[in-house]
């Protein structure tokens, strides 16, 4: 199997910053809540990356920043695409009233501002991480179910789900061994979409002081500790913008080609 | 055109049915989550006569029935409540700030609707060439990059090193001259523009190349006409509809956008008025701002509906 120098590339950078994630601590020079020297020194041998606005090195929170942001998006994305696709499955399955009743209900929801809306219910609950986990995962799994769903219609009107049924096949076995494999390359091509977005959100939720809270370090939040250093044209808080680029850009390429394989004649689905 | 009207007034009514349903998932999204809400906003260590108090003058204490319908007719009549930290009424606050987020929100549309469909065309007429590549790029750069990210890129080299425009919005005031006003919003705009423009592009290019396939572009080609003639006169009269529906998603993604870029930028708009609410746990602020929101995003999307009725005769009658 070859693999294009883009998809390849797309590859090594994402694999790079999950490794990262999982190693922080090993890689890290100093803690993620370390006072180690002056309020943004420049960077040095010392700090690679200067330090932050309490003087905790900069490239240490950017790596545990990785670390939590890198795990919120992946936690938040698995729970949106179980939901949303176990869901968007049924609906096709069950078809008539519970397939209306659930897909006019993701409609309204999709009819609020993702963003808005995760602002309302963040008002009245606490900010942890599992509550972010789970409100950004529900909100986005309204996206994944239309795509399941739109995806599922089509192959549940196949003969082989019509011959599994006539065999007496209930609608767990449909879902799971007839739709579930045949759906799946289209929607792992969408995961890596989901995740890019999922990353971007608690970012922008980190940032408006709305996601993970001090001390913890993500890549949001360090934008929020660091952009007052602007004004006196100090850049550390623009460092997460290279990191969430490279890391959506990589993610996107690796997304293309699976896309790509999975769609293309030639490259069929083996 | 009865049929007209008729088709009309359904896509209106169904908005605000909509809306109706919407105002009832924000109260419920604020009132049925796991949590009490005078406890969230006191915190843990509230006493229990100021739990006692502060659920009196929320109203917790009736059912929820009564307060959702309470607040929707209050609502409707223009009365939003008052904040519960600084006691301001949440209407007149509002008033105040909603016409500062449409002026930034206008003039990022002004700039970036005329300049997305001109480079839109400009990316058929190239396809496949460097201009198209160039703008497909910059697409897949601006996805990437959170918008508040943006929003210091260019505070920090255009604002900061090179001195051309304010860094922040602080200095904003709704009484000053236009040029004043238009000088201290320049950076925000700068970066919503750029926020919605990709995207725009992108679809406007889509759009147009969709049409490009027909028979009577190609009648049209081998009459000899210049390819932006073609584009101009034949494609792009066909592609008004999908472009308008674009074109007012965006809007919509532009009233959701301002939220993190007056955050940014210190603007004295609504969406730095919700930000600061959601974090102080003032749910009336955060719902009335909610509402808001939702009635405008629904609102641009009822249009863009609309706008494509009105364009395709096609969807004019129904089969």
């Amino acid at each position: 199997m070859r693999i294009p120098l883009a998809a390849l590339i797309g590859l090594i950078l994402t694999a790079i910053y999950f490794l990262a994630a999982i190693f922080a601590p090993l890689i890290a020079p100093y803690g993620v809540a370390e006072v180690v020297g002056q309020v943004w020194e420049p960077s040095s041998a010392d700090y690679l990356l200067g330090t932050d606005n309490i003087g905790r090195d900069l490239l240490s929170r950017m790596i545990y920043g990785g670390r939590t942001t890198i795990f919120i998006a992946t936690a938040a994305t698995i729970l949106s695409f179980t939901t949303g696709a176990i869901l968007g499955f049924l609906a096709t399955v069950l078809g008539g009233w519970w397939d209306q009743l659930m897909s006019r209900f993701v409609d309204l929801l999709m009819s609020i501002p993702t963003l808005i809306f995760a602002l309302v219910v963040l008002s009245v609950m606490p900010v942890t991480v599992p509550v972010l986990i789970l409100v950004m995962g529900f909100l986005d799994s309204t996206r994944v179910y239309r795509l399941a769903r739109a995806v599922a219609v089509d192959i549940n009107v196949m003969d082989y789900v019509e011959a599994a049924r006539l065999r007496g096949e209930g609608n767990r076995w449909v879902i799971f061994r007839e739709i579930l494999p045949n759906a799946l390359s289209p929607l792992v091509a969408e995961m890596g979409m989901r995740f890019i977005f999922m990353v971007l959100f608690v970012s922008t939720l980190s940032f408006l002081g709305l996601g993970v809270q001090p001390p913890g370090a993500d890549w949001g939040g360090i934008v929020k500790e660091n952009a007052d250093g602007i004004v006196y044209g100090i850049g550390a808080a623009l460092y997460p913008a290279v990191a969430i680029a490279t890391l959506a850009i990589s993610v996107n390429l690796v997304a293309d080609w699976v896309l790509n394989r999975t769609t293309s004649l030639k490259g069929g689905r083996g | 055109m009865p049929t007209l009207v008729k088709l009309l007034a359904q896509r209106i009514a169904l908005g605000l049915l909509l809306l109706f349903l919407v105002s009832i998932l924000i109260f419920a999204g604020t009132n049925i989550l796991p949590g009490d809400v005078a406890q969230s906003i006191l915190g843990q260590s509230a006493t229990p006569e100021a739990l006692a108090n502060l659920r009196k003058e929320l109203g917790l204490n009736d059912p929820v029935v009564t307060r959702y319908f309470s607040w929707l007719g209050g609502a409707l009549h223009g009365d939003l409540g008052t904040a519960l930290t600084s006691r301001l009424d949440i209407a007149t606050e509002i008033g105040r700030r909603l016409g500062n987020t449409l002026f930034l929100a206008f003039w990022a549309a002004v700039i970036a609707v005329p300049l997305a469909i001109f480079l839109g065309l400009l990316a058929v007429r190239y396809r496949d060439r460097w201009p198209d590549k160039v703008i497909s790029a910059f697409t897949l750069a601006s996805i990437s990059v959170p918008e508040f990210l943006i929003g210091y890129l260019l505070m920090f080299f255009i604002g900061v090193k090179l001195r051309w425009f304010p860094s922040t919005a602080i200095s904003y005031r709704p009484d000053a001259d236009l040029f004043t006003r238009l000088e201290s919003i320049a950076l925000p705009v700068a970066v919503l523009t750029f926020v919605v423009l990709a995207h725009m592009m992108r679809m406007t290019r889509a759009a147009i190349l969709n049409v490009m396939q027909s028979a009577y572009i190609e009648t049209a080609e081998l009459k000899g006409l210049r390819m932006f003639t073609i584009i101009w006169r034949h494609a792009f009269p066909n592609s008004i509809a999908p472009i308008v529906n674009v074109v007012m998603l965006n809007l919509a993604y532009l009233v959701v956008g301002v939220v993190v870029i007056e955050v940014v930028f210190v603007y004295p708009g609504m969406g730095q008025y919700l930000v600061d609410h959601v974090s102080k746990r003032d749910v009336p602020v955060v719902q009335a701002c909610g509402l808001i929101f939702a009635a405008v995003y629904i609102g641009m999307n009822l249009i863009a509906d609309v706008v494509s009725i009105l364009a395709n005769p096609r969807l004019r009658h129904p089969k």
